[in-house]
This record gives structure tokens, C-alpha cells and sequence, in this order.
């Protein structure tokens, strides 16, 4: 990817409203034929960066660059990109084949062209057959076909998506990341998606920033915020995460150990750049603990006995592919922890106020500075 | 056995209580049957209006004879056809206006446009009278010109109607649409034309029909703006009214009212039409 130019450029970026910063000196290099997804909660200022790139709010600081022009003063209809919207945005009044042609005919396109790269776009969203049909005799599914199938007959250098699937049904929505993915692998246009859903982000993006308060927080791989959050608030964000406060109390090249009071002593097998007794935060992923009844350790759950917490399970709630406990530990902190129902009766091995004994490798505390 | 058989009234369905009913037959009674009467007596065989002598299209032909109604009702139909076309513009203009800006004083323009609504018509009539006067509008100007006073006036009163109706339409409107047809490369006329316009256009149609219906009948303001020359159809069968309630203003007066039916149902197809395609 490296080798690859930057087709957005997002240069110290800040956006204000009144006194309210929605954006806070960002900067972003968006490369070409990437799927970007702009991940965060509510109010993250995300949708007012992607706004920003459409043209639709100017920024108040910094510098903007589409395929290495400066956009400052460009009109939102100048800009080589194209938008979905939230709302789809499907012009209601007019046919979908209209509807796709819109921008074609703005641009003076011939009658016969349109045409072409009109059916052609309606085929890429599989909605071949459907163009005399107006809006209101589609399903929501199909309307956002009609928004993408819009922008994309533009052939433009960014297809912008603003939370694109929010509005679909859970089903549709998990058929509809597959989707877009692969039609972004097939026109090879740049997608920049704006998403508050996590699994819609992991799922379809090449790279995602995560972003908090206007900040971006991480920006790296799905893999990569998962595995290696570089925060505390990536960690929590991005999937269901436990966090212990503590310090560390040693540090060397390849272990470390963190001490936390609400769960005791955190063995690591690699090192971590921090001054000793510094406060730290430890993360664990539900899934990367072992259950198992007080005393029933297997040796590789927790070499040398190490990573090892006791308590009680207080809660538990069934969810098919696995069960997710709520165990209450020896000092009073609960730690969540996931189990997969390998067979069909792996769930009746665990119930409520049973004891149980905790084990993780060393390798799966994330320790986080921040 | 199932003849009496029927399904318990269930709390919510009023439209099946006896006393429902009865004070809806009531009010539609209250409200149709003088309209059905004058309509019925416009067919009556008699050149005094009160016992029923039989059935005569004659006092149709007489309304059609009567040059000076005639006249009067050619008026009324430009002044109504004008006054529409203008508060259309105006009307949709200011309700985008108030719909998409923000400026100082945007309340207190929104309450001086909304006054001709409520300010009493006798008042909107007189003042309109002294406007004129003060003005020395020319009263002696060749047709259609001499009626610009009363079209004017009407324009006054009929557009805060248009922009109501408009603007409760724009609420609706999703901006985004307007956004999505500048990011495909529409211009800021491109973009009302063939976003914003569609989308007002059944405000737009029921706005016109309240300006035409509201114009075409109104008799308090016209009455003061009027010059002997300038009479509309309202003033002139007030004025036929004063020597007698004769079958001929029956028949003029049911003209009206059919005219008015056709043009409601003429536009409200329309709608349905733009709704249809919506």
C-alpha cells in the first residue's frame, strides 16, 4: 500500500461551530483504492469530516486536498467525489433510472452515453430491470442501491458513504458489508465510509480511523485496533473489553508484570515501554480468557502458574455461538468473560454462583498508557 | 338469525353510535341544505323566489342575457387568474425564504406576512381604499389595466395563504436531497428546480387553488377597491340582491358554485397526479 498515492489528503484539519470543536486538527492521507472507514460514537465529529470532504461544511483550519488540489472555495458540485447519504436521498419524484442519470445530464452527457452507463450502474447494484420503477416501490434495500448506483455512475475519484447501512435491517445489513466491499474491489473506487458500527467498520474497511471528540484516536488495520488498541478508549470501543487499573512494577525486555488491585498480578511475556510505577491500564479480551472449575488449570492455560484470578460467576447471558459470564472476583471487580459452545451442551457446564478459577496467556493483556 | 347478528360497537368506533352520527348529519345538514336550496330554486319557474311553480332552465339563459353579470364575472376570473399567478411566485418565494435563511427580524417578518390573514377584511378594505386614494391610482385605464387596483389588493390578501400552505410542505423536505443533487453537480437553480420545486409542488398547487377560491369570492375588499367599471361577480349580485332575491341570482350564484367544484376538482386531481409520481 505503500507505494500508493494519497487521492485525499486531510491536512491539520479543524472545524468549529461556535465554541463547540468538531473536529480538532486532524490529518488524514486517504490512499487510492482504499475502503477508509471513519469510525465513532455520536457526535465524534466524523460526518463533519466527510462533509468536509464532500464540500457541503468548509473547515476552519487547515487544508483539504482531493487528488493533490487544494478544495478550499470549490463548490460542493466542482468536487470529483460523490456522496451517499444517510437518508439515501433518493430524489422521490423521479424514476430510478432518472434518478441515476441526474448527474450524468447536469454534466451534458449524450442521450445515448447516459443511457449506457446507466444500465451499466443499475447492473452493478443488481437492480438491472428496475430503472422505470419509481422510489416508493422499493424496498429500503433497493433505495440504497439507487444512492450508490448515483454516485457511482460518476465515476468519481471518491465515493463518499455516509453511515450507509444504518438504515438497513440487521440481515441486510451483514448481506450489504459483503456487498460493498466486493463492489469496491470491483470499480475500484476509493470508498471514505462514515460508521458508528464497529462490525461494519471491521468487516469492510482497509483502514480505519477511530474517532473520539473531534481527535482521531487510531488509525491502523481492523486487525490492529483490535489486537493492539493504542488507547483506552479504542480498546473499549472496538468489541467488549475488561480494563484494570495498575501499576507497572516490572519492565524488561521480554516480560513486564502489572500490578492491579482489582485483579491482581498481570504477568506479560513481552515488554512495555513505560517508567517504572507508572500508572498503566490493562485490557483483556472476554474471549481470551479461560474458564475453568477452581483448581482444573490446564498447564498451557497459564504457564507457570502464572495469570490466574478466582471468583464466581454473578451472570450469565446465553447468546447461541457463545455464553458471556460475569464473574465476580476475590477482590470485588467483575471481569467479563466469553466462552464458545463448541458442542451443543457446552453451555450447561457453568451456572450461576458456581466458583471458578480464570486463566489467560501472557500474551493477551493489552497494556495501554492512555 | 344473522340478520340481527352484529358485531358489538367496540369503544373507538364512533362512526356506529346513533348520536354520532346524528350530529354529523346535523352539521352537514346545517351547512349543505341552504346551498342544495339555492341551488334547487335556480330551476324554479318563478320570477319571485318562494313557492316552487316547476322546472326552467330559463333563469340560466337570463344570467347568460345579463351583459353587466357577464362582464362582472370576466372580471372576476382575470382578477382571481392574476391574483393566483402572483401570489404563487411571491408566496413560494417567501416560504423559502423563511424556510432556508436566517436574518435579523425573520420573526417580525413572519408575523407582518401572516397579518393580511388575520387582520379583519373590512379593515384590509379601507385601508386599501385610502392606499389607492393617496396613490391617485388611475381608475380610467382600458381593460384588463383597470383592474390592477383589485388584483393588487387580492395579491395582499391571497399570498400569505400560498406561503402558509408551502411552508408546511418545506418542513417536510429532506435536505439532503438537495444536497445529494448539488454533489452530483447541479447548480444552486439547478438544484431548487429539479429537487426543491418538485418537492413544494403540491404546496404550490394547494395554494393556488385557496388564492383562486379565496379572490374569486371576495366581496368586502373588492367592494372598496371597485370603480363603477371594475365590478366583480360577488359585488354585482350583492348589488342585483338589494332589488330582489330573484331566480337569476340563484342561477348566478350556482354558476359560482359549480365553477368553484370543477377548478377544486380539477387541481386536487393534479395533486393526486404529482402525488402519484411522487
Amino acid at each position: 500500500m505503500s507505494d500508493k498515492q494519497p487521492v485525499i489528503s486531510i491536512r491539520n484539519v479543524t472545524k468549529r461551530f461556535g465554541n463547540m470543536v468538531a473536529v480538532d486538527n486532524v490529518s488524514i492521507d486517504i490512499l487510492e483504492g482504499e475502503f477508509f472507514v471513519l469510525l465513532g460514537p455520536s457526535g465524534c465529529g466524523k460526518t463533519t469530516l466527510l462533509r468536509m470532504i464532500a464540500g457541503f461544511e468548509l473547515p476552519s483550519e487547515g487544508q483539504i486536498l482531493i487528488g493533490g488540489q487544494d478544495m478550499a472555495g470549490v463548490a460542493p458540485n466542482r468536487r470529483p467525489v460523490n456522496m451517499v447519504f444517510q437518508s439515501y436521498a433518493v430524489f422521490p419524484h423521479m424514476t430510478v433510472a432518472d434518478n441515476v442519470a441526474y448527474g450524468l445530464k447536469i454534466a451534458g452527457i449524450e442521450k445515448s452515453e447516459i443511457r449506457h452507463r446507466v444500465n451499466e450502474a443499475l447492473e452493478l447494484v443488481s437492480l438491472g430491470g428496475l430503472g422505470t420503477r419509481m422510489p416508493d416501490q422499493l424496498s429500503g434495500g433497493q433505495r440504497q442501491r439507487v444512492a450508490l448506483a448515483r454516485g457511482l455512475v460518476m465515476r468519481p475519484k471518491v465515493l463518499l458513504l455516509d453511515e450507509p447501512l444504518s438504515a438497513l435491517d440487521a440481515k441486510l445489513r451483514a448481506q450489504m458489508q459483503f456487498e460493498l466491499a466486493e463492489l469496491q474491489d470491483n470499480v475500484g473506487i476509493t470508498f471514505v465510509t462514515v460508521t458508528h458500527d464497529q462490525d461494519e467498520a471491521l468487516s469492510m474497511a482497509c483502514r480505519i480511523a477511530v474517532m473520539n471528540k473531534g481527535d482521531v484516536a487510531q488509525m491502523a488495520v481492523p486487525a490492529d485496533l483490535y489486537e493492539h488498541p493504542a488507547n483506552r478508549f479504542v480498546a473499549d470501543f472496538i468489541g467488549s473489553v475488561n480494563i484494570f487499573e495498575g501499576k507497572l512494577t516490572l519492565d524488561e525486555p521480554e516480560r513486564a508484570e502489572v500490578n492491579c488491585p482489582g485483579l491482581g498480578r498481570v504477568y506479560l511475556n513481552h515488554g512495555v515501554t513505560g517508567a517504572h510505577e507508572t500508572t498503566v491500564w490493562v485490557a483483556i479480551r472476554p474471549e481470551k480468557i479461560t474458564m475453568t472449575a477452581p483448581g482444573k488449570a490446564k498447564a498451557k492455560d497459564s504457564p507457570a502458574g502464572t495469570n490466574i484470578a478466582h471468583g464466581q460467576i454473578k451472570g450469565m447471558s446465553y447468546l447461541g455461538d457463545i455464553t458471556l459470564y460475569d464473574v465476580r472476583l476475590e477482590t470485588g471487580e467483575s471481569l467479563r468473560v466469553s466462552r464458545p459452545n463448541l458442542s451443543r451442551w457446552d453451555q450447561e457446564d457453568f451456572q450461576w454462583d458456581d466458583k471458578v478459577s480464570l486463566h489467560w496467556h501472557p500474551s493477551s493483556p493489552i497494556v495501554l498508557l492512555s | 338469525m344473522t340478520l340481527f347478528k352484529r358485531t358489538p360497537i367496540a369503544p373507538l368506533d364512533y362512526t356506529r353510535r346513533l348520536w354520532m352520527r346524528a350530529w354529523v348529519g346535523a352539521t352537514l345538514f346545517f351547512l349543505y341544505a341552504p346551498l342544495l336550496v339555492l341551488i334547487a330554486f335556480s330551476f324554479n319557474d318563478s320570477s319571485r323566489n318562494i313557492v316552487w311553480r316547476g322546472f326552467t332552465f330559463k333563469y340560466y339563459g337570463k344570467v347568460f342575457e345579463n351583459d353587466a353579470l357577464v362582464t362582472a364575472l370576466g372580471n372576476s376570473l382575470t382578477i382571481a387568474f392574476l391574483a393566483t399567478l402572483f401570489s404563487i411566485v411571491l408566496g413560494t418565494l417567501a416560504a423559502v425564504l423563511l424556510w432556508r435563511f436566517r436574518f435579523p427580524l425573520k420573526a417580525g417578518l413572519e408575523g407582518v406576512m401572516s397579518l393580511p390573514i388575520v387582520v379583519p377584511e373590512i379593515c384590509m378594505g379601507v385601508a386599501m381604499l385610502v392606499f389607492f386614494a393617496r396613490l391617485d391610482w388611475p381608475s380610467d385605464l382600458p381593460w384588463p389595466l383597470n383592474l390592477s387596483a383589485i388584483t393588487i389588493a387580492h395579491i395582499t390578501f391571497c399570498f400569505p395563504f400560498v406561503t402558509m400552505v408551502v411552508r408546511a410542505r418545506l418542513a417536510g423536505f429532506n435536505k439532503e436531497q438537495e444536497e445529494a443533487a448539488k454533489d452530483l453537480g447541479a447548480s444552486d437553480w439547478q438544484a431548487f428546480r429539479d429537487v426543491l420545486l418538485p418537492h413544494m409542488k403540491p404546496g404550490i398547487i394547494a395554494g393556488a387553488l385557496l388564492a383562486f377560491t379565496l379572490s374569486l369570492d371576495d366581496f368586502v375588499i373588492t367592494f372598496f377597491t371597485s370603480g363603477p367599471n371594475t365590478i366583480t361577480f360577488p359585488v354585482k349580485v350583492y348589488s342585483m340582491v338589494r332589488f330582489s332575491v330573484t331566480p337569476e341570482v340563484n342561477a348566478a350564484s350556482a354558476l359560482l358554485i359549480f365553477l368553484t367544484i370543477l377548478l377544486t376538482t380539477v387541481a386536487l386531481k393534479l395533486q393526486d397526479f404529482s402525488k402519484a409520481t411522487a
